[in-house]
């Protein structure tokens, strides 16, 4: 069971305020999910093309109530990538926009709902899916790996109430989106409101567009969340001098914050009376493993706090010992019942159970002080966070020598440099690495090099790169 | 050589967006071409207030939605386009 079979309860409460300004109560989203979910066979796999808005939410709601799994995917998917993942996957069933999918080219239309389409793909006989396996959601914002997280309706309960906990959440809360609900992030703010009887606002607009505020002001939101580089947009568009009385508090995850910009945004909100809580997670469990209390946002500045309800962190030295004491690092591992089963490369392995038992290596690099808080000091494999996605520095350097040239990747988050050997031509390296890794051009800078620096056995020696 | 109004203009928006210089002449429009996302927005508003030497106001960047809307706004700031 999930909180999604009970949130009924809620019945005349507003769920849902849309771009358009229509007032939906739990009452209607579930008559609106159930007419979605009475065409889809329980334990089957339905493909969501997500966009922020009523019949996507609806559609997710509808999926998990009829039993069947969700597989949360970006409607702005690369129509290539989009087949590679039907090939690997076959789900039984497709809910996608009308307007930028011809829903034919799935299979037979089942149902429509407003701007959206089921459709049956003709898939059958599949092998069903696990009986803990809630939904499927996808680890990076690359566009080339079919890799996703399997988490579990009991990943997915324990994560939302941890959340409601610590962030204090209750029905008069109002959220608005500012990422994709197909984004582990995303989706935890319309998880943990849903089950507290909340109204979300939901939005396609973005921080740079004045729909967005305009929207945030018609609907006194109270709180909203953002990964680093919302919130240098925040800074960008002057958020000290904007006056937003209903809002009550910020999240920030997604990625580390600089200390300046986090010490800044800690003083910008205690100035305007509003909690500023900075947080950490991986879709690798659920979306939330810790939480700084905005008490501590400016003593302990550049922490991501400690572990949410329900939650334990440990270090590990590199043979795996448990390291004892303050300020030595080690890997970041967690326990809790929102560490997921694992992942999944295709259908067969959704048939599988828990892989995890629990535990989380995170692969992040950290320290704890001496009052207990952690702090973040690296990572333990090549990969960065580009602005809230994780990219794998190993992925576009193997990329890059498919067309033909060698390549090395060094960076830090959202500045990613790319070493490429003698391109003739810089664009169409370029042009590669927006349009397969996804990644914007603010991003990375290509920097050409005769040679890269290798050293005796083979290996490309990244520190003589920087 | 230094450049006019329209030519830092224009330039700001071929390195930001990867445009042609031709394709501004069918003013291109906030989240409808690839690049022009709100991550694009970020970075050319700054190369804006650098190449012109402004700090662009709250209302100005939100409404800056197309090239030539952003023509206008800018004249708040004294910049003159021939």
């Amino acid at each position: 069971m999930t909180f999604y079979d009970d949130i009924s309860t809620y019945s005349n409460n507003t769920a849902i305020v849309t771009e358009q300004s229509t007032q939906i109560s739990y009452k209607t989203l579930l008559s609106l999910a159930d007419g979605i979910g009475i065409h889809i066979k329980e334990r089957c796999l339905v493909f969501l093309l997500c966009r922020n808005c009523l019949e996507s939410v609806a559609g997710y709601v509808g999926i998990l109530r009829a039993r069947a799994v969700p597989v949360l995917i970006t409607e702005a998917i690369d129509p290539s990538f989009l087949t590679n993942l039907m090939e690997a996957y076959h789900p039984e069933y497709v809910f996608s926009p009308t307007d930028t999918q011809k829903a034919t080219y799935f299979g037979t239309t089942l149902y429509s709902f407003d701007n959206y389409t089921l459709a049956k793909t003709g898939y059958t006989g599949e092998s069903q899916c696990h009986d803990q396996l809630a939904l499927l959601l996808m680890t990076s914002g690359s566009t080339g790996s079919p890799r996703f997280v399997r988490q579990s309706y009991k990943n997915i309960n324990s994560n939302a109430e941890a959340i409601s906990q610590y962030l204090q959440i209750e029905a008069a809360d109002r959220p608005i989106t500012t990422m994709p609900m197909n984004y582990t992030y995303g989706l935890s703010i319309i998880n943990s409101h849903l089950l507290n009887g909340a109204s979300i606002v939901l939005t396609q607009d973005t921080l740079m567009n004045r729909k967005f505020w305009d929207l945030m002001k018609a609907h006194s939101v109270t709180t909203f969340g953002g990964v680093p580089y919302i919130y240098e947009m925040l800074k960008k568009l002057r958020f000290q001098r904007m006056d937003l009385p209903t809002l009550k508090y910020l999240t920030q995850a997604g990625g580390r914050l600089s200390p300046e910009l986090s010490a800044q945004f800690a003083d910008y909100c205690t100035h305007k009376s509003i909690k500023f809580i900075v947080m950490y997670g991986q879709t690798e469990a659920t979306a939330r493993m810790a939480y700084l209390s905005w008490e501590y946002a400016r003593t302990k500045v550049g922490s991501v706090g400690m572990p949410i309800p329900g939650g334990n962190f440990w270090l590990e030295d590199d043979s795996g010992k448990t390291i004892v004491g303050s300020h030595r690092p080690g890997e970041l591992v967690y326990r809790g019942d929102n560490v997921t089963m694992g992942h999944a490369e295709n259908r067969q392995d959704l048939c599988r159970g828990d892989d995890n038992g629990g535990i989380l290596h995170t692969g992040d690099m950290a320290q704890r002080d001496e009052d207990g808080f952690y702090y973040i000091v690296g990572r333990k494999n090549r990969f960065l966070k580009m602005f809230g996605h994780r990219v794998s520095l190993d992925e576009v350097e193997q990329l890059v020598r498919t067309v033909g040239y060698d390549c090395a990747c060094t960076g830090v988050d959202d500045n990613l440099n790319i070493y490429v050997t003698k391109p003739d031509d810089d664009d169409k390296v370029k042009n590669l690495v927006i349009h397969r890794m996804g990644i914007n051009q603010a991003g990375f800078s290509i920097i050409p090099i005769d040679d890269l620096p290798w050293n005796e056995a083979g290996k490309v020696m990244y520190s003589a790169l920087n | 050589m230094i450049m006019d109004n329209h030519q830092k203009y224009n330039q700001v928006f071929m390195e930001t967006f990867l445009l042609e210089e031709s394709a501004l002449e069918n003013d291109p429009v906030y989240n409808t071409i690839a690049e022009w996302d709100s991550i694009g927005h970020m970075g050319m508003i700054a190369a804006l207030e650098e190449a012109f030497d402004i700090m662009m106001e709250t209302d100005d960047i939100v409404d800056f939605s197309s090239y030539k809307k952003g023509m206008e706004l800018l004249a708040k700031y004294g910049i003159a386009f021939q």
